[in-house]
């Protein structure tokens, strides 16, 4: 692990180092690319919790990606045309503050982590899998079919939401903003692991039943973790929509769901900084191939298969030599 | 005239539901004999429709179109069995919905490469076109009669399969106990690449079949694909009974939903209120009625807890 420890300093070096380079280079293409890996990074930390950590394999984070992507659309569509968002019981305003609308996010997307959560940890493996997807697929549809929010087409918001002393439309302060969300989410995660429901949920992913004889109730625990996870991931789904100023079903689809298990993967899955290395490689792949060829994802494919038939341990662990020792 | 119309989307829903079948048969087949999450089956769906969209404009003839994606289906199922899915079996259930998933991109892109990414058209045959009259008034397209029909011949093909040959004995013993029949000088590694072929061709005449009411184009087997799992998590994992009950289920649900529910809400609400809360909660209904099964029986209606 001290190779990871190592890594992890070069990470944080490139953090800095990139938006640097776009600044002084005057590229602020690749400062939007950046914050875009970082966002998205956030997502896989997210997931990275509940399927790395607790070995819950779920196929719907699209899910909350989609919530906090909506929620915060929909809060700045309604202040962008002054309209009430709701009227009973009380009245509600849209807003274009993000300090308004993180807490929104947050609970919304702990809301709605609850009660996916509640209903799909009472099954285990292939049915979980199932289910989560299941899940987030009724809200993709719902996304599509209801057309308030621009259905199918989408919601356009226009400008970023705006942030106290900062310009977020300018693209280093927005990558501020969202680095400032990664390395919280990352403080969190490493908080979360080295204290003892850490060390019980990890548990969970080696043994449940063994868990539950010293007396933990494993489904409190797994569902816990399950809403810190979503939650997590909501909130990059509304920095997501801040970045693109724009919000679709896509953010719902399914492919979501299983690009950020990628990000997961192709990282080295329960390593901090996996999910942010996963992401990078495959925005870096998108850009690179993407430039070459219409049809990367098909060469995206072939290295996705690759490294899970013969790299399991993920990028990190390619450089983990300790690690390949012991397979 | 609305007990007619009930009737006619009662029809649709079994329709749809028997085509369902034909994807979660062989969805459900794999996983109970091999263990395996296939995210991939839609893929095969995909690459049966387009087989017969190639044979339908080389021979203009929909008969040997439908022949072409049980074979084309089947081939890609063997190669892929060979090559990578074989590999996955000993494997986690994550490993395998991620090589899976990542087979998508890899089948998806592929046949965008070949054949572009305009949709193609599959012609009924004129036999099958126009409509026949059932009962009195009641008169419905006889195309989707033949896919009902066509449905249930093949559930029952696969019952006699499953029950009464040697292959279905092995098949049922593969599904209880892995190490004992290899123990036993069946040749498992045989035996699991033709339970993935059987299961590959059957979601590709699903996909040619439906490839002609509807389009040939890429991307088309993955809708079809979750609501195939939706359908193998109600019925139970593993369980061919438990995938034709849950498929009609599905099928009907979502057919019925889709249509009277806005009509039920009309009668509480404005009308364009009830149009638009209606047809959005009628596209979330499946997933409700599983999360209701679910609740009762988490492990589906026929599956073992």
């Amino acid at each position: 692990m001290i190779i990871e420890k190592f890594f992890n300093k070069w990470i944080m070096f490139f953090l800095i180092l990139i938006p640097t380079f776009g600044v002084i280079f005057d590229e602020p293409y690749f400062i939007t690319l950046a914050t875009k890996v970082v966002i998205l990074g956030i997502a896989g930390v997210g997931l990275n919790l509940a399927l790395g950590y607790c070995g819950l394999i779920s196929l719907g984070h699209a899910a909350f990606f989609g919530i906090g992507g909506y929620i915060t659309g929909i809060l700045s569509f309604h202040a962008l045309n002054d309209e009430v968002l709701f009227s009973w019981p009380l009245v509600v305003f849209g807003s274009s503050e993000m300090l308004i609308i993180w807490p929104i996010v947050i609970l919304v997307s702990a809301l709605f982590s609850f009660i996916i959560g509640l209903l799909s940890l009472r099954t285990s493996g292939v049915y979980f899998i199932m289910i989560t997807l299941a899940f987030a697929q009724m809200l993709y549809f719902f996304s599509i079919s209801w057309p308030n929010y621009g259905g199918e087409d989408g919601l356009s918001i226009y400008m970023r939401n705006s942030f106290p002393m900062l310009n977020t439309m300018d693209p280093l302060s927005f990558y501020i903003i969202s680095l400032f969300w990664f390395l919280f989410s990352i403080f969190i995660s490493l908080r979360l692991i080295n204290s003892p429901f850490g060390m019980s949920f990890q548990a969970i992913k080696q043994n449940e039943e063994r868990v539950k004889s010293v007396g933990i109730e494993t489904f409190k625990v797994k569902l816990l973790v399950f809403v810190i996870s979503g939650t997590i991931t909501g909130l990059a789904g509304s920095l997501y929509t801040d970045l693109n100023r724009f919000v679709s079903p896509t953010v719902l689809d399914w492919h979501t769901s299983g690009e950020i298990m990628v990000f997961v993967i192709l990282g080295g899955m329960a390593r901090l900084y996996g999910p942010l290395v996963g992401a990078a490689f495959f925005i870096a792949l998108e850009q690179t191939l993407g430039s070459y060829t219409e049809n990367w994802q098909f060469w995206l494919g072939l290295i996705l298969i690759l490294v899970i038939l013969y790299a399991r341990s993920g990028i990190l662990g390619l450089f983990d030599k300790k690690l390949r020792h012991e397979k | 005239m609305t007990l007619i119309l009930f009737f006619e989307q009662l029809l649709n829903g079994i329709q749809f539901g028997t085509m369902l079948f034909l994807m979660s048969a062989g969805l459900t087949l794999i996983f109970g004999v091999m263990g395996l999450i296939n995210l991939a089956h839609g893929s095969f769906y995909m690459i049966g429709a387009f087989s017969a969209a190639l044979i339908a404009a080389l021979t203009e003839s929909f008969w040997l179109a439908l022949l072409a994606s049980l074979a084309g289906a089947a081939i890609a199922g063997v190669l892929i069995e060979i090559i990578i899915i074989r590999r996955l079996y000993r494997r986690d259930h994550l490993d395998q919905v991620l090589a899976t998933f990542a087979l998508i991109l890899l089948l998806s892109e592929g046949v965008r490469w070949c054949f572009g990414a305009f949709p193609l058209y599959l012609n009924i045959p004129n036999v099958l076109n126009g409509t026949v009259p059932i009962f009195d008034n009641i008169i419905y397209s006889k195309y989707r009669l033949f896919i009902i029909f066509m449905g249930f011949l093949i559930a029952l093909g696969l019952y006699i399969l499953i029950t009464k040959t040697r292959l279905g004995i092995r098949i049922r013993a593969g599904q209880n106990d892995r190490q004992m029949i290899s123990a036993l000088g069946v040749d498992i590694s045989k035996l699991y690449t033709i339970v993935f072929a059987i299961g590959a061709s059957l979601a590709g005449l699903a996909g040619a079949m439906i490839g002609a009411i509807q389009s040939v184009e890429v991307g088309m087997g993955e809708p079809i694909l979750i609501l195939a799992f939706v359908v193998i998590v109600i019925g139970g994992i593993g369980s061919i009974k438990g995938a034709l009950v849950g498929s009609i289920l599905v099928g009907v649900t979502d057919t019925i939903g889709r249509i009277f529910l806005p009509e039920l809400l009309k009668v509480f609400m404005e009308p364009s209120n009830a149009t638009s809360v209606g047809s959005s909660i009628g596209s979330m209904l499946i997933y409700i009625l599983m999360a209701l099964i679910l609740i009762i029986k988490p492990s589906g209606l026929f599956g073992k807890s």
